[in-house]
């Protein structure tokens, strides 16, 4: 019996999403706003919850909540194992190498913080320059500011071009000057969208001796990251806009450099012995977790982990592009529109300006329709600056926004272009 | 759209796009800046005040509707008043912006913003002017901020 043409089975398209079941998870997507459904598109400011991370915080505190790493008793033990087992996840989430290169901190902006107290505070001296880019959030701006105030330390800004896109050159020629200690860059530009690429930054700052900062905001809940193959020094994020709660962040940094740095704060939990005289600092992480962390934030961001380990990073990352693809179509269609950060490789935001309307009435006339959109600076007002306008308006999408929000956004956009006729 | 036609009212959008007094006065008694640092909002104002009466009162910025037509409507109010009534109309207005109390008297034109009561966080875009125009009074050196 001859053989049978061999079928050609497409395999399964992994970038296929259950819209319908990811909403479904997603409780506060069912109420209405103003006697509108919810359109939530404000998430790059702060992401919505599912219920597997509400449900992992009130069973944390309904069912087992004590402080951790003391109690003999049974409950701190199984707290204890919850947040330590939290580390594990955000370790294998980032591909790190070990728990001890995760430290829980309460946002981004303190994991930036603790790198330019403890290792700026030790590293940087008068006279040696810190570089970030054009495109950062005020987080990634001002802490640096302060240390260059304290140290006498001069900060750097590798400018963007119209399109959102750094310039790598110029870049690289502020790499060149020798006195470069710490280049601070933002994975993804929460006011325009561009997805930098980290690797050859980092690649170009290491062929210089210059270790390097992330600030990882944005990118964690659309794009894949693993820090051993980014091989940057420093990793922050939050962990509100990954699907978790708000008050927890995480630092990664690699050992040899979180060994050497001092103490960012002082206090319980991040020492081995105290004496008047003298302490002794606890080992890693722990060496930079003074006090009592957000125990159930943690785990509850452990639980975030695992939901959208679920889903999968790849089948998210395909889903919001092309709901950005879609977007970008559709509001370029309204005349007088302008869609600020273009470049090439961009996330799911759209930041834009109507001709003759400010952000901030665009936003309030949207709410009135149930659609949540940020208007404003974004906390990045070197970047309006830039481009000479006070403000924006910015949609930014998650894994649960559908083409029929995509709609109603551009729908009551319209309605704004009519009332402002 | 009916409610939001509430806060946009005819007389607001006309002031937005067409600010009246939207020039440099350019030999001020006074002058101070006002910012709204959330969004970004920035006003000047200029008072030429002569004999404790505002003969001349200007604004230059870049704000919302709100922020715009207010100040623009602050302006044609307090143009030709004694700076000694500011006061009262400034706490008036802020009546009106922030509460659901009866219009007080003389504000005129200004009552036009008391949609504003139902949207909380414009409240600071409708006061900016105001704020500013207190400032230019005081004389303070820095912005005024609403924050």
């Amino acid at each position: 019996m001859s053989a049978l043409p061999a079928l050609t089975i497409a395999p399964a398209d992994k970038t296929e999403l259950d819209l319908t079941s990811i909403r479904a998870d997603f409780p506060i997507l069912r109420q209405r706003i103003h006697g509108k459904s919810l359109v939530y598109l404000d998430n790059a400011a702060s992401v919505q919850k599912p219920k597997a991370v509400i449900d992992a915080i009130s069973e944390c505190y309904s069912g087992y909540y004590a402080n951790i790493h003391r109690g003999v008793h049974l409950l701190s033990e199984r707290s204890t194992m919850a947040y330590e087992g939290a580390r594990e996840k955000v370790r294998a989430f980032l591909n790190a190498a070990s728990t001890q290169e995760i430290i829980f901190t309460r946002n981004t902006t303190e994991s930036i913080n603790l790198v330019a107290s403890s290792f700026g505070g030790s590293a940087v001296k008068a006279g040696d320059e810190i570089i970030i880019t054009g495109m950062e959030h005020h987080s990634n701006i001002v802490p640096w500011q302060l240390l260059c105030d304290r140290t006498g330390a001069v900060l750097k800004v590798a400018p963007f071009t119209d399109a959102g896109e750094l310039i790598l050159e110029e870049y690289e020629r502020l790499l060149n000057s020798g006195r470069v200690k710490l280049a601070a860059f933002v994975h993804i530009s929460n006011a325009l969208g561009t997805i930098n690429p980290v690797k050859m930054m980092v690649d170009l700052a290491h062929a210089r001796g210059v270790p390097t900062l992330v600030d990882g905001a944005q990118s964690v809940p659309h794009l894949t990251v693993d820090v051993q193959n980014l091989d940057c020094d420093f990793y922050a994020f939050s962990g509100h806009k990954l699907y978790g709660p708000s008050g927890v962040g995480v630092l990664y940094g690699k050992q040899a450099l979180l060994d050497a740095m001092p103490p960012y704060q002082g206090g319980g939990d991040m020492i081995s012995v105290v004496t008047f005289e003298k302490t002794e600092y606890a080992d890693l992480p722990n060496k930079f977790e003074a006090g009592t962390p957000n125990i159930a934030g943690v785990i509850g961001m452990g639980a975030a982990l695992d939901w959208l380990n679920a889903i999968g990073l790849d089948a998210v990352a395909a889903h919001e592009q092309q709901l950005l693809d879609y977007a970008t179509a559709q509001l370029l269609e309204i005349p007088g529109l302008v869609i600020m950060g273009t470049a090439r490789d961009k996330a799911a935001l759209v930041a834009f300006t109507l001709q003759g309307v400010h952000p901030h009435d665009i936003g309030t006339i949207l709410d009135r329709e149930g659609i949540a959109i940020r208007a404003g600076h974004h906390c990045a007002q070197p970047v309006m600056q830039r481009y000479g306008v006070p403000a924006t308006a910015r949609a930014s999408l998650a894994v649960y926004n559908s083409r029929d929000e995509v709609d109603a956004l551009v729908k009551a956009l319209w309605k704004v272009k009519e009332l402002f006729a | 759209m009916n409610d939001l036609r509430d806060l946009y009212q005819e007389v607001i959008l006309d002031h937005n796009k067409r600010p009246r007094n939207f020039r440099i006065l350019p030999q001020p008694t006074h002058h101070a800046d006002g910012v709204n640092p959330l969004c970004g909002d920035r006003i000047s104002v200029f008072l030429d005040i002569d004999d404790g009466v505002i003969r001349d009162i200007s604004f230059q910025g870049a704000g919302c509707a709100i922020s715009s037509a207010s100040a623009s409507l602050m302006t044609e109010a307090l143009k030709g008043k004694p700076v000694n009534e500011i006061d009262y109309l400034f706490d008036a207005f802020h009546t009106v912006v922030t509460t659901d109390a009866e219009c007080p008297k003389g504000l005129g034109k200004l009552s036009v913003l008391a949609g504003v009561r139902d949207y909380p966080s414009r409240v600071k875009c409708a006061t900016l002017a105001w704020h500013a125009v207190h400032a230019a009074l005081e004389q303070h050196k820095q912005p005024v901020a609403t924050e």
